[in-house]
């Protein structure tokens, strides 16, 4: 438990582990930077939080999200829309942009690990 | 820490034939260390197999099985099990197979086996084998949605009844098992054949093999009713960008994906991931030795109801930064000339067909 925020570990995911080539704090970073280029799409910001993560939309609203597989139901509530992959509009979206083919760089001020 | 022992799920619709399998396997020395989880004792077939009560609802069969009832409750019937098992007083026991109702969808139960935080350390979710009766099999899957989840979701197909169907008859539900569900083995049985014990178990040693089987399994052309299995290739996939679509695909569509399940070439990792899942939930990832076939390739295939295969295709293209192919339609977006991700080895879209 981390003694500033009394957090407690965050439970594992299917997708933690595979492929992890960085400490977990800056994986999780990485993961961070990476995940806010679809949730830009939403008007929504995702930042390392301990070891876990926090998901802020525009208005101020903010969730705690323990890992990726709890970042799309957040979402959703968060920003009030669906976070549809399938949908053409978002396809074309990330098709135009490049969002998450270009090379990896975390915003300033955004992906901050916390306590 | 010992391992999380692996829980069979066995499934199947209304009078399949799955109490008889399970009783005619449970004669195999090879299964006497099994631990059996039914719904009501005196329900089902097994009674003539019991030696005595234990306590409560559990009991055990002749061979030296335990056979616990479930009450409603999985979790709570898998915790008394391990519970149990750590105060000695039932037989000690290496894997658990779990008899479904004939109406069950049998992934709320992989959901209960792969999310609950209690239950995760204890157990891991094994293969799901379905019982398919060769007689009244083709009219169940016309009529019943949760038979064909029960097909979908199998590893290992079972065709009951065989020398009580016509030939023909036998022969054309393989067909459309097959086009359902062409990832599963299937097993057809007589009333006189008794299967290997392999059935239920998961050996380790055949997990490369049964790989290597997903590897060559042909997609069939034509969907089932709204049903139908969608093949993804491409090269190796940066593992963040493959969690962070799929994670999004399950949380909108996991209903849709009755059975998902592959081997993901991941970039920067030399050997294969293998990724499976029943709707919403997907098992653990397990790294294989080696490349089945010797070739680094992601090759993923979804069994998904009212999906239009080449959006899904092209989603994948564009969340992955790779061309996604695979068979039917060819990808909207496929060929758009998204880059690789950094670090993908050259020609990492070059699997692509």
């Amino acid at each position: 438990m981390c003694g500033l925020c009394g957090a407690f570990g965050a439970p594992a995911h299917w997708s933690d582990g595979i492929g992890a080539r960085r400490p977990p704090q800056a994986e999780r970073q990485a993961r961070a930077a990476l995940a806010n280029r679809v949730l830009g799409l939403y008007g929504l910001r995702l930042s390392g939080w301990a070891d876990r993560y926090t998901l802020a939309g525009r208005t101020g609203r903010t969730a705690v999200v323990d890992h990726l597989g709890g970042l799309w139901p957040a979402a959703e509530r968060l920003s009030g829309r669906l976070c549809d992959p399938l949908d053409p509009d978002t396809i074309a979206a990330v098709e135009a942009t490049g969002a998450l083919a270009a090379p990896e760089a975390p915003a300033p001020g955004g992906a901050r690990e916390g306590t | 820490m010992t391992a999380p022992t692996p829980v069979t799920l066995l499934t199947g619709f209304l009078g399949a034939g799955k109490t008889t399998l399970l009783a005619r396997l449970l004669a195999w020395p090879a299964l006497r260390d099994t631990a059996v989880l039914i719904n009501e004792f005196g329900e089902v077939g097994l009674d003539h197999l019991l030696v005595a009560p234990l306590v409560g609802e559990v009991a055990l069969l002749r061979g030296g099985c335990v056979c616990c009832s479930i009450r409603g409750d999985l979790k709570a019937a898998l915790v008394d099990l391990h519970d149990r098992r750590r105060r000695g007083l039932v037989p000690p026991f290496r894997r658990v197979v779990l008899e479904t109702t004939g109406l069950a969808d049998p992934g709320p139960a992989v959901a209960t086996l792969v999310a609950d935080p209690m239950l995760r350390h204890a157990f891991a979710p094994g293969a799901v084998v379905t019982v398919v009766d060769a007689v009244n099999g083709a009219r169940t899957l016309d009529t019943s949605a949760e038979a064909v989840r029960q097909v979908a979701a199998a590893d290992r197909l079972v065709l009951s009844k065989t020398d009580l169907a016509p030939a023909d008859a036998a022969a054309a539900l393989v067909a459309r098992l097959a086009g359902l569900n062409p990832l599963a083995s299937c097993l057809p049985l007589t009333l006189a054949d008794v299967p290997e014990a392999a059935l239920l178990t998961d050996d380790p040693r055949t997990r490369a093999a049964e790989a290597a089987r997903w590897l060559c399994a042909a997609v069939p052309d034509a969907p089932h009713g709204a049903v139908r299995a969608v093949l993804i290739e491409s090269g190796p996939v940066d593992w963040t960008r493959f969690g962070l679509w799929l994670g999004m695909l399950l949380n909108r569509h996991g209903d849709r994906i009755l059975r998902l399940k592959g081997l993901v070439a991941v970039a920067g990792v030399a050997t294969p991931v293998v990724v499976q899942g029943v709707q919403h939930l997907i098992h653990p990832p397990r790294h294989l030795d080696a490349w089945p076939d010797g070739a680094a390739r992601t090759r993923l295939m979804l069994i998904a109801r009212d999906v239009d295969p080449a959006l899904l295709r092209r989603s994948y293209a564009a969340f992955t930064g790779l061309p996604g192919a695979g068979t039917g339609a060819p990808a909207a977006g496929a060929g758009a000339g998204l880059p690789a991700p950094a670090g993908a080895p050259p020609g990492a879209a070059s699997a692509d067909r």
